[in-house]
């Protein structure tokens, strides 16, 4: 089966029920993704499936027809998202594991908010889950990337 | 407090080592010092000063942060305690954890293990500190935990970092001609001001090696710091913004297999039957191997992907023996109370209790039974592990909260020396005390004996995580109080049971070693604690349940803060005091304290009317040597309680990066707050009724109230910072429900009784 991730194409042989994190992570070898739960109840495995967040860990990779986006497809070191660049300004990470998920979660947020609101924030963010703590330094990268990216940088 | 007697006349636990009174042998070894673990393991060019530095002859400078890196932002504060000395920025280096070495022992986490509080500056208990001191060189335990990595690396590192610095500008003024003294260094490079010429570090590295270590090491004043002191930009944090592969579970190697275990879901037990014949014949599946370890028995499922080892293990058709330990939450309880009502071990005992209460009329007095349910850590990285078994020599990849008890421990279980294995340590998603268990390794270990040389990685499900922890140990406690004329208590009588804790990491970590003497944890957080009452007894239990119980974010102090503090909370309603007042009355002989409750008092406006529908309440706990008062605000909404606001004041004493320590802070009142509202595990025919987030959730981001941190240094010694938020997070939420609803609320989780929004 055929899969494009981070605008790569990528022939995989797996069983079509095989979760689409497990396609990644152990298939094609993008761990960016993260298993923590394995029942959409955590949200470190969020990617993008046509630009919607959605839990990889839950949806069978055979059900997947867009392109897929992992964190390591929205920026890179030298070229951060705004959303990567504000969590490094905020020092957001404690021990870093569900925030590739919650970055995620927060850039397809300020693609539909560009000026989220804390309920906003609340609402899109209830589902990632970080045993760190590191909500009240989220809340503030979320507002920082919504500024950046609204001065376009 | 204990006296010099009762500790030479008994055996007590430290840590996870019971060591005779006396510790007055082996001072020779003590001195020697241990080899370097870098030397052998140089790149081309470069060389190595002591355990944490080396530097290339092109000038690239590495730091080694021999301590776990699991969101507490170590491995940068330990970085910039050698950068400091070493004249360089924290740009300018790259950080290694390093490999798995005795040279890089921990000695506070013993120092502390003693039966002292952290105030405690008697001759004894100074004199005790400093022989526990040479037990931990004695075991040597490359450890992370018990919130010491600062307070352990402070000194060490720093003299590190100054000695190469030392090293590199005699071998600077040799090379130049002119006096070491006229030599100046900044940002990895000497300078000769007068001749304007200079030299990088790397320039001179080689020649500096070969020096002798300078007999006395000169440490910056703190006036002329650079970098300690202030907040840094953390060195992992571009890593963990992009995704990159830094955590255990993310390790890929050359024709790597995968793998998972399914182990007995009753601790210890062993399978009475089991068919492996449908999970053999699934597709992706290559073996599925028997698990015997010191954790307990099940099976290890090799597979071509996690997914088909996930399904396997679910196919796995297996009955497992009867528990040997009481089998229900209610079965637990009944021995915890039974515990309870034997004599325990007395940990405080100040003036004579017994007497105080013979004559306390009715009126004076205030009792209340406290409880506290098992909880898991649930990190969120599941356990997992990738080993490698070739030619005899084991590579194993994982976060790990001690190199050397994993090096050890896979080495009794695959049966080879410990100098064949290499332990990689890796970044950690989370670890909360999880990590300093060493069941995932072993897993791994065993099951790399099945591959014929290849690599395989062990995941584990979160409902295996979730099933198989070293728990925080459920406890319950009996509390009273005499009240005098003024309200102010007389006396207190404080008394707690729980299954030890440290009983259980001896069976896990270090099976040949018999508990012995009364178990610290079970106290910690109460008898400590800096307040004096004239009659002050505080004594613990162990309760026999052996479900595995370990360390778990602030130990014994998560169960006992939360009772003390109620308890002191519910004294203050009794004697009509206000519980800031009679807080600051009772720890007079403390300032720190003192300084700490009037600071979090002044921040929250304690005492300013609240609107209706609203309301406060506070807590103090002194854990792991730093001071911390916590007050919460809580709303009714007609949803139920919403947590508003958390002010936090801490006394660490010296504080080293003070954005980190904020972090710590909320991060650990977080994790108190997520277990008060909602967290327990429970038993029902020996297995843990939990198994996912959807039933052992933690606070999430909707729920997570507005926080405000102040960062004291009064207290002359420093303290931790990981753990010291937790203690007071519980018990300050209890008491503010208890202002907003009337409601006394002893037995957490909270969720029980109040619903929260």
């Amino acid at each position: 089966m055929r899969l494009t991730v981070d605008g790569q194409s990528f022939d995989i042989d797996a069983v079509p029920d095989m979760p689409l994190l497990w396609a990644l992570r152990d298939l094609i070898g993008k761990t960016g993704p993260k298993f923590g739960c394995g029942i959409a109840a955590c949200g470190a495995c969020t990617v993008h499936v046509d630009g919607q967040p959605v839990r990889s860990c839950s949806l069978p990779v055979g059900k997947v027809s867009g392109a897929v986006t992992t964190i390591e497809g929205i920026g890179t070191a030298g070229r951060l998202h705004p959303v990567q660049q504000a969590w490094l300004e905020e020092q957001v990470a404690q021990c870093g594991y569900c925030q590739a998920g919650q970055i995620m979660s927060a850039v397809a947020l300020l693609d539909e908010v560009a000026d989220p609101s804390d309920a906003d924030i609340d609402n899109a963010m209830g589902g990632n889950l970080c045993r760190c703590g590191t909500y009240p330094r989220i809340r503030s990268a979320i507002k920082k990337a919504a500024a950046l990216k609204t001065a376009g940088l | 407090m204990a006296s010099v007697g009762k500790i030479a006349r008994r055996t007590f636990l430290i840590g996870a080592a019971a060591v005779a009174g006396g510790v007055a042998v082996g001072y020779y070894y003590y001195r020697k010092p241990f080899p370097n673990p870098l030397e052998g393991d140089l790149a081309q060019g470069e060389v190595t000063f002591n355990p944490y530095v080396k530097i290339g002859a092109d000038n690239t400078i590495t730091i080694v942060a021999p301590r776990a890196e699991m969101g507490q932002g170590i491995s940068t504060t330990l970085a910039v305690m050698v950068a400091e000395e070493l004249d360089v920025g924290l740009d300018r280096v790259k950080v290694e954890h390093g490999p798995a070495s005795h040279a890089y022992y921990n000695a506070v986490i013993l120092e502390e293990g003693g039966p002292f509080a952290f105030f405690d500056e008697s001759m004894t208990a100074q004199a005790v500190r400093s022989g526990l001191g040479v037990v931990g060189k004695f075991l040597a335990l490359q450890g992370t935990g018990g919130s010491t990595s600062t307070r352990d690396g402070f000194d060490k590192m720093r003299q590190a970092g100054a000695a190469a610095r030392q090293m590199l500008i005699a071998a600077a003024a040799q090379k130049l001609g002119v006096a070491a003294a006229d030599l100046e260094t900044a940002d990895g490079s000497i300078l000769h001001k007068a001749s304007g010429k200079s030299l990088t570090y790397g320039a001179v590295a080689a020649a500096a090696a070969a020096m002798a270590p300078p007999a006395e090491v000169r440490l910056k004043d703190r006036t002329d710091w650079k970098l300690l002191g202030k907040p840094q930009k953390r060195i992992d944090m571009l890593a963990k913004v992009t995704g990159a592969p830094i955590f255990g579970i993310d390790v890929r190697l050359p024709d790597m297999l995968y793998g998972t275990v399914k182990m007995s879901p009753r601790f210890w037990s062993r399978p009475v039957k089991a068919d492996l014949s449908k999970a053999e014949k699934m597709p992706g599946v290559i073996k599925i191997v028997p698990l015997e370890t010191n954790y307990g028995h099940g099976f290890g499922i090799i597979a071509e992907n996690t997914w088909a080892a996930f399904n396997a293990a679910q196919a796995i058709d297996a009955q497992w023996s009867d528990p040997e330990y009481p089998p229900s939450s209610a079965a637990i309880s009944d021995v915890l109370k039974q515990a309870l009502g034997t004599k325990g071990s007395v940990m405080r005992d100040n003036g004579d209790v017994d007497t105080a209460f013979a004559d306390a009329p009715r009126e004076r007095i205030v009792e209340a039974d406290y409880g506290v349910p098992y909880l898991a850590h649930a990190t969120m990285e599941p356990m997992n592990a990738t080993a490698q078994l070739r030619g005899g020599a084991l590579d194993i990849w994982c976060g790990n909260q001690a190199p050397t008890l994993v090096r050890q421990l896979c080495a009794n279980a695959v049966g080879i020396e410990q100098d064949k294995i290499t332990v990689h340590t890796t970044f950690m998603g989370g670890g909360f005390g999880r990590r300093v268990e060493m069941d995932y390794a072993l897993c791994a270990a065993l099951m790399a004996k099945e591959t014929g040389g290849r690599p395989v990685k062990v995941t584990w499900t979160r409902e295996e995580d979730m099933r198989h922890d070293a728990y925080r140990p459920a406890a319950i406690g009996k509390f009273q109080a005499r009240l005098g004329d003024d309200g102010m208590p007389v006396a207190v009588d404080m008394k707690m049971a729980a299954p030890s804790i440290t009983a259980g990491m001896l069976r896990r970590l270090f099976p040949s070693i018999s508990p012995l003497g009364p178990d610290k944890t079970i106290v910690d957080g109460a008898y400590d604690q800096p307040y004096t009452i004239p009659n002050y007894r505080v004594s613990g239990v162990a309760a026999p349940v052996s479900i595995p119980v370990g360390s778990w974010r602030s130990v014994g102090s998560s169960v006992n803060g939360f009772f003390h503090e109620g308890f002191m909370d519910e004294i203050a309603v009794a004697g009509k005091i206000d519980p800031v007042e009679m807080r600051k009355r009772l720890m007079a002989a403390y300032p720190s304290a003192v300084k700490v409750v009037e600071k979090v008092a002044a921040m929250a406006k304690w005492g300013e009317a609240l609107p209706a529908g609203k309301a406060k309440g506070m807590a103090f706990t002194l854990s792991f040597g730093s001071w911390v008062g916590e007050i919460v605000q809580v709303a009714d909404t007609p949803a139920g309680i919403r947590i508003e606001k958390v002010w936090i004041a801490a006394d660490v004493g010296t504080a080293l990066d003070p954005g980190i320590i904020e972090a710590q802070l909320v991060s650990a009142a977080i994790f108190g707050l997520s277990a008060a509202m909602g967290q327990e595990i429970t038993f029902a025919d020996g297995m843990v009724e939990q198994s996912n987030f959807h039933d052992f959730d933690a606070m999430r981001i909707f729920q997570c109230p507005v926080f405000e941190v102040a960062i004291l240094e009064n207290f002359h010694k420093m303290g931790g910072v990981g753990e010291v938020g937790t203690p007071p997070a519980a018990p300050a939420l209890a008491n503010a429900i208890f202002a907003l609803t009337g409601k006394r609320i002893r037995t957490l989780p909270l969720s029980k009784t109040v619903a929260f929004v």
